[in-house]
């Protein structure tokens, strides 16, 4: 097989193209399906490891979260999930006590309003933000400290003061260009006093981490005494001792809560790894399904391919003849229609490229994902779909290979 | 000798029944003449054309073309003949509809890998052959059917090939254009080429200076012209 005669396919295939638009496309659908959700899924999957898992990353290797139920749940929850005893502060104090390798630990109860939490000053409304009661190990806790003003003190969680600290959104919203400290903010219509306000975190998926206010837990106990689970959250003295700090405070809560020796866990704790491990699990599900779908595209589209190169065959049949009869040998021919048809069905991956591409692009329009995808993929999917007309390629052109000149030449 | 047959047989098929298509055709054609293949439809002389073109083999004897023994060649053997030493002329032109007359003049200078400018070169001095270089770049449903035929004359002679075998080149055309066509193979002929002409009209026979007939799968008898 010459350069020319590759050139030569290609150029007769991109005319049996042009010639039969609508019969390409459709013949080339399938590759095209198959290909853009190949591309598309993979710059989703792209932005989503941009974002979440640097997110992920972002909240620290080392703190770990304890509360009732797992943090990412599939399904309605069970008997035995449903009869869960509440996390409280005194499993925190507990754990502050009683297990060495916790170097600080902290509640938390988040707030949610009928319709948003309202947070004022005079005419200024924070939009919405969450209201957060804490301990003052909050700060170390996650790693993010008061920027202006102060934290709490024992002293403001022993008296229930009513003073809080303001996330950066909330800060901008209510006090543009003044100074917030020591200004009286109004929290679902109770008074509060700024002490402090928060320094800014990085985005998650897009979305602000600063649009909240805290308080201290005893004043929250009290103000919203209805909402009583909190989750935990807890920093090993030292990174290596996390799995020992696990440990401990497993031992603890168990027998706080009396949990028969042969009974598994009533609470749950995990850390950034298993964030991790879940994000991994469901990036592996969104690849599977793409696997499928791709797959599946692919396969139609190559019968595809198969169909109409059958048909061209026989509607050239006559060319076949002649082709043969000045000197085209079995291979000859067979590399012509291996060729079209890998041309065919190149097209169509090229098109499922530029739409996976595309769709790619619109998904980082309008989320905040960073979709995007590396010329690796690209690579991959035009070799898929070039692959495929070969592979369903092979019997159209093997039949025309074998196709008898002198029938052929008779051919009408 | 340029063609030498002995006791060619070809035997087809059809369900229990056997069809003699040619029985014990011997036949010599020297390098340079001008022969014709005359016979009614259905005397065999298309199967002995196949033949002789190197596109079907014989059921029993010999065929050395050029003293190659063909008749025992594979497919991509007797392609290889075909593409060196036979330049074909049907009698329904047989071009390419989708490529241009140079394109179809080059044809046969793809299959053996010939490199692209000898290529167009080729085709352009086959085509002026003809008289048709101001067609190159024309289609073949541009072109009359006299040019179409010149065409195929042309992919024929561009290999510079052993011999042109013209099955009913006539067939498709007016009888005036017929003989234009006759006309430039005469002048072929006068330039060296040897010819074969399968036809069964004795007017384009008569061009020849040898015609061969054929009945029932067999020679009947031969007319030399007398110089």
């Amino acid at each position: 097989m010459t350069v020319f005669e590759v050139k030569e396919g290609i150029s007769l295939a991109l005319t049996a193209v042009r010639t039969h638009k609508m019969r390409s496309f459709l013949t080339v659908l399938g590759v095209l399906i198959g290909v853009a959700s190949v591309i598309g899924m993979v710059s989703i999957i792209t932005g989503l490891n941009n974002s979440m898992a640097e997110q992920i990353e972002s909240l620290g290797s080392n703190v770990i979260y304890i509360s009732q139920y797992e943090m990412v749940h599939f399904g309605g929850l069970s008997a035995e999930e449903r009869r869960r005893k509440d996390i409280t502060a005194e499993h925190a104090e507990a754990i502050g006590e009683y297990c060495p390798s916790v170097g600080a630990v902290s509640p938390e109860n988040h707030y949610w309003a009928r319709g948003g939490n309202q947070v004022k000053y005079k005419d200024n409304k924070a939009n919405r933000p969450a209201v957060v009661g804490v301990w003052p190990d909050y700060e170390i806790v996650n790693n993010c400290f008061a920027v202006e003003g102060r934290f709490f003190t024992e002293g403001n969680i022993n008296f229930r003061a009513t003073v809080t600290i303001l996330g950066n959104d909330v800060k901008e919203a209510l006090f543009p260009n003044l100074d917030p400290i020591g200004k009286q903010v109004r929290i679902n219509g109770k008074k509060f006093t700024v002490v402090g306000v928060m320094e800014k975190k990085p985005k998650f998926l897009g979305e602000s981490q600063d649009n909240y206010v805290l308080i201290p837990l005893s004043t929250y106990k009290r103000t919203y005494p209805e909402d009583k689970a909190l989750t935990l959250l807890a920093r090993p003295v030292s990174p290596e001792l996390t799995d020992k700090a696990i440990d401990e405070i497993t031992q603890l809560l168990r027998r706080m809560r009396g949990v028969p020796y042969d009974k598994p866990d009533d609470f749950a704790i995990s850390t950034q790894e298993d964030l991790m491990d879940m994000y991994k699990r469901i990036t592996g599900a969104i690849y599977l399904v793409m696997v499928v779908i791709s797959s599946i595209g692919l396969l139609v589209g190559g019968v595809g391919v198969m169909n109409i190169m059958l048909v061209s065959v026989t509607e050239r049949t006559r060319e076949i003849g002649i082709r043969k009869a000045v000197g085209a040998r079995k291979r000859n021919i067979l590399w012509q229609f291996l060729i079209e048809a890998m041309t065919l069905s190149g097209s169509g991956g090229l098109l499922g490229i530029v739409i996976g591409l595309l769709l790619g692009e619109f998904v980082g329009a309008v989320t905040p994902l960073a979709a995007g995808v590396s010329v690796f993929w690209i690579i991959l999917g035009f070799s898929f779909s070039v692959s495929v007309g070969l592979v369903f390629g092979i019997y159209p052109a093997y039949r025309a290979a074998r196709l008898d000149p002198i029938v052929s030449l008779r051919y009408e | 000798m340029l063609i030498r047959t002995q006791d060619l047989w070809k035997i087809y098929e059809m369900g229990r029944e056997k069809v003699n298509a040619l029985r014990e055709v011997s036949l010599e054609i020297e390098k340079g003449e001008y022969a014709a293949i005359m016979g009614p439809s259905g005397s065999g002389k298309s199967t002995l054309m196949n033949l002789i073109g190197c596109l079907d083999t014989p059921t029993k004897g010999d065929y050395y073309l050029n003293d190659k023994l063909v008749s025992q060649m594979n497919d991509d053997e007797l392609a290889r003949i075909r593409n060196k030493e036979i330049g074909f002329v049907f009698q329904t032109f047989n071009l390419l509809a989708r490529a241009t007359a140079a394109h179809n003049v080059e044809l046969p200078l793809v299959y053996n890998g010939t490199e692209s400018e000898v290529r167009k070169r080729k085709a352009r001095e086959a085509l002026k052959m003809v008289d048709l270089e101001d067609r190159a770049t024309h289609k073949p449903n541009e072109l009359s059917g006299g040019e179409r035929q010149r065409v195929a004359l042309a992919r024929a002679l561009v290999n510079n090939p052993a011999l042109i075998l013209a099955d009913e080149p006539t067939g498709n055309l007016d009888t005036k254009t017929g003989h234009e066509i006759m006309n430039i193979f005469k002048k072929l002929h006068r330039q060296g080429n040897t010819l074969i002409i399968v036809t069964h009209e004795h007017d384009i026979a008569t061009y020849a200076d040898r015609i061969i007939y054929i009945r029932d799968g067999a020679i009947e008898k031969e007319e030399r012209k007398k110089n």
